[in-house]
């Protein structure tokens, strides 16, 4: 028999692998019925409601919530903070209410009674000498090869400039909150979480239950980008208001404590010296950068400045700065969007000092490009301005036009690791020829359960009404955490390996019951079993073999998992065409280019919306 | 970037507590209920004592009679009490979203007496009488809406959860604008916010559906 092995079908046979498939939750999604947490609505439901420090340091002198218990519809009522304690930033919690009504919580929050002795606060982000002198300062370590010094001696032209980007937050939609139910000391939680497989321990410690009474459920999560991995406080507060009330409770950040305190990307800005002799090669980099992750201080990662370059003369150093902001969270790909502008704006002016292209400035030093992978970049460079009609619409800087409103082209290029996340799945093929699978994965938007679907149809030759995903549970076998780089490929990978390894069991038993010389050959498609072209049986016929128990099979995957399914170590160029009128500050983009690294393509259509949101969300972040 | 200021460092609070969009409507609300109610009482000595003027209610729980999808529902509710809230906790249609509760971002777009509507913005009290369309009433009864298949197909959505906002926002457009082009399109659905990033694809939705003459 031939050897059996791990792999995707080629290009040229699959159905449903690289073409536009339409999100099988995409009419539950459009049409309102899909269920996420904020969406939770059990008989009896209580209210929970938030009170929050409206400053950004202070000292809790009294916190009297005695008349809040008394306030009609009042169920139960959780402290976060406590006399003494201090506050860190805008925002931080410091009492739950949970009442029938949302009103009614509103209003109990309304007589809750708080001292505060209000203490000094500094939130400047950007002003490194201002925030030295507030002593919110702190050396994060140097990263340094070759010798910066020299090299900048005898450069040729050398750049000095400052470059930053601010802190954004994330603002999920649906913002981070859960609905808790008792039942007995089990624990049931709708969750918005990119972590169903994570979160039930997270819940039980400080409850003091058991973990196996947790489950999370997470049907529909309304966004995340980093920042829904964890039960978080108020998500304890919650499984605590619903244990002391004796009824389901659901809490969810209101809008203004989800901006404050459910997330960052943190800022990063930079003092850069940047040197390059007279053909455009970079010869050295000097940076000194700060910013902030919230009160905790930190940052960008002074070790991988500059981005995506490695110049053989370098030297960053990092400063954290503690402002007194709520603290950051994972952020889509964390921290390269900050690495990215921090390091390429300052090579542009460099290139225009030189009055050299951009294109050609960039192009000359791929050379230096991390992983070696400059021959991409200028393969994907050169897609991208033949595209953007890069030659004919670039003109030096400073020459966009004579009004107002100046025209000009940008480019950038970015890596990313990616690869497979952690995920097991259970892959049940039933006597009838229906197909199901179980993970505890979760979609965060990226189409995780088309994937699976799309991945599990190909592999038996069915449609994608052919397949149940059944994801969304942490009584499921355990996945990873969705950063959404690494899902796709874990959960297609896992399941690519359990459906394979059922098909390869049913081809047997198929080959054993119609008399084949071996099983070699066999392909399931079209809802058939085949051999060449000759149809051997239906796939429901070959399903009928399996036995009443069916047959049931496990897949895995993880960075480890290297069988050829999943690939890592991505890269991509972006170029736009924009407008800026100098006057009203308003921005124009006439065309915006994407050529990025994506490996095996499952679905055209939602990979194709994954480039277009990211790009979107670039703007968003260019602009803020 | 953000400008350096004074407002960065200091000891004085740069928010009021309670200052919001949401507390001044419910505020105003349960005002204009109250002032209703001592107008109302003058009203009842002189005139019937059981009847109260059809737009004076009482600042606290009453029957409030809505016509939600073609179907009569009756909640009992303050005065103060969104629309939004009604749907979502009392009638659990909670197609419409509770996302920003300030009328920034659409995503508790409603049809109200054909015109878009944000239920955050809206009293459930000030509805009654009129015919309210939720995302969930769209469509045929036996079929979805064009809308929500174009939507499908365009792949305008991501995490999904403003996705219903923006499928009432693009029926109620259509409706008014069957043959709506691109650029009117990206205008009319302008108030409606996705983090995800899935304006493109709303916006060929959108206009698949007028090619159509707007769908059904």
């Amino acid at each position: 028999m031939a050897e059996r092995k791990f792999s995707w079908p080629a290009r040229s046979e699959a159905t449903l692998i690289g073409k536009d498939i339409q999100r099988i939750d995409g009419v539950a999604k459009a049409s309102g019925q899909a269920k996420y947490t904020a969406d939770i609505n059990t008989e009896g439901t209580l209210f929970a409601r938030l009170l929050t420090s409206p400053h950004a340091a202070a000292k809790i002198k009294s916190i009297d919530v005695e008349q809040a218990k008394k306030m009609p519809g009042v169920r139960a009522i959780h402290l976060f903070k406590n006399e003494g304690d201090e506050i860190r930033w805008e925002g931080e919690l410091l009492v739950a209410i949970a009442a029938d009504r949302v009103e009614l919580a509103d209003d109990a929050l309304k007589v809750v009674k708080v001292e505060y002795e209000e203490l000094p606060f500094y939130v400047n982000e950007a002003d490194i000498v201002r925030a030295a002198h507030a002593d919110r300062t702190k050396g994060l370590g140097k990263n340094e090869k070759g010798d910066v010094d020299a090299a900048l001696k005898t450069a040729a032209v050398v750049h000095r400039g400052y470059y930053g980007v601010s802190t954004i937050s994330h603002m999920c939609l649906e913002p981070h909150g859960s609905h808790c139910q008792w039942d007995g000391d089990d624990l049931d939680v709708h969750l918005s979480t990119q972590n169903v497989s994570g979160t039930p321990g997270q819940f039980a410690e400080p409850l003091e239950i058991d973990a196996s009474n947790v489950t999370v459920t997470s049907d529909y999560e309304g966004g995340g980008f980093g920042s829904k991995f964890a039960a978080d406080e108020w998500g304890i507060a919650c499984a605590k208001l619903s244990r002391e009330a004796g009824k389901p409770v659901r809490l969810m950040l209101d809008r203004a404590a989800e901006l404050k305190i459910a997330g960052t990307r943190p800022s990063g800005y930079a003092d850069v010296t940047i040197a390059a002799d007279s053909e455009g090669k970079i010869v050295a980099w000097d940076s000194v950068h700060w910013g902030t992750a919230g009160f905790g201080g930190g940052g960008v990662d002074v070790n991988q400045l500059p981005y995506p370059f490695d110049f053989e003369n370098r030297r960053a150093a990092q400063i954290g700065i503690s402002c007194n902001t709520g603290p950051n969270r994972a952020w889509r790909a964390p921290p390269h969007p900050q690495l990215c502008a921090l390091t390429q704006t300052a090579m542009d002016d460099l290139a225009a000092k030189m009055k050299m292209g951009s294109y050609e400035f960039f192009e000359k030093n791929l050379a230096f490009a991390l992983q070696d992978k400059g021959p991409v970049y200028a393969e994907q460079m050169k897609i991208a301005a033949k595209a953007i009609d890069w030659k004919a619409k670039w003109h030096p800087h400073g020459q966009g036009g004579k009004g107002p409103v100046k025209r000009g082209l940008g480019l950038a290029l970015h890596r990313w690791g990616g690869g497979a996340g952690p995920c097991t799945c259970t892959v049940k093929v039933h006597q009838d020829g229906s197909v199901e699978t179980f993970l505890g994965s979760q979609d965060i938007g990226t189409g995780t359960r088309t994937i699976i679907a799309i991945t599990l149809a190909e592999t038996f030759g069915l449609p994608l009404t052919g397949v149940k995903v059944n994801l969304g549970s942490s009584k499921y076998p355990q996945s990873g955490a969705s950063g959404g780089s690494i899902t796709v490929g874990g959960v297609s990978g896992a399941n690519r390996r359990a459906a394979q390894t059922a098909l390869w069991e049913i081809f047997d038993k198929v080959a054993e019951k119609y008399k084949l010389e071996s099983a070699d050959g066999l392909v399931a498609k079209g809802g058939d079993i085949l051999k060449g072209k000759e149809k051997i049986c239906t796939w429901k016929q070959a399903c009928s073999l399996l036995g009443p128990m069916g047959l049931e099979t496990k897949g895995e995957s993880s960075q480890k998992t290297k069988d050829g399914l999943t690939s890592d170590q991505v890269g991509g160029v972006q170029m736009v065409d924009l407008s800026v009128d100098t006057e009203t500050g308003l921005v124009r983009i006439h065309k915006f280019v994407c050529v990025q690294d994506c490996g095996l393509i499952l679905d055209e259509l939602t990979a194709r919306s994954q480039v277009l949101g990211a790009l979107i969300m670039g703007i968003a972040y260019s602009l803020s | 970037m953000r400008d350096a200021s004074d407002s960065t460092q200091g000891t004085s609070s740069r928010s009021g507590p309670g200052f919001n969009r949401r507390d001044f409507l419910k505020g105003s609300g349960a005002a204009v209920a109250a002032s209703a109610v001592a107008t109302a009482v003058e009203e009842t000595v002189a005139q019937d004592k059981d009847k109260l003027p059809a737009n004076v209610v009482p600042a606290k729980p009453v029957p409030v009679k809505l016509e939600i999808n073609g179907k009569a529902h009756t909640v009992t509710v303050e005065p103060r009490v969104t629309l939004l809230d009604v749907l979502r906790n009392d009638l659990n249609l909670t197609g419409a979203k509770d996302v920003c509760t300030t009328t920034n971002c659409g995503a508790c777009t409603v049809i109200i007496d054909g015109k878009p509507v944000l239920a955050c913005a809206r009293m459930a009290v000030e509805c009654q009488g009129k015919k309210i369309t939720t995302v969930e009433g769209l469509g045929d009864g036996k079929d979805v809406d064009d809308v929500v298949k174009c939507f499908v197909k365009h792949d305008a959505t991501q995490c999904g959860y403003c996705t219903p906002g923006f499928v009432v926002a693009t029926r109620a457009f259509l409706n008014s604008k069957p043959n709506a082009t691109l650029e009117e399109i990206r205008k009319g659905l302008g108030g409606n916010l996705c983090r995800c990033g899935t304006y493109d694809g709303v916006a060929h939705a959108a206009l698949e559906c007028a090619s159509k003459k707007g769908g059904k």
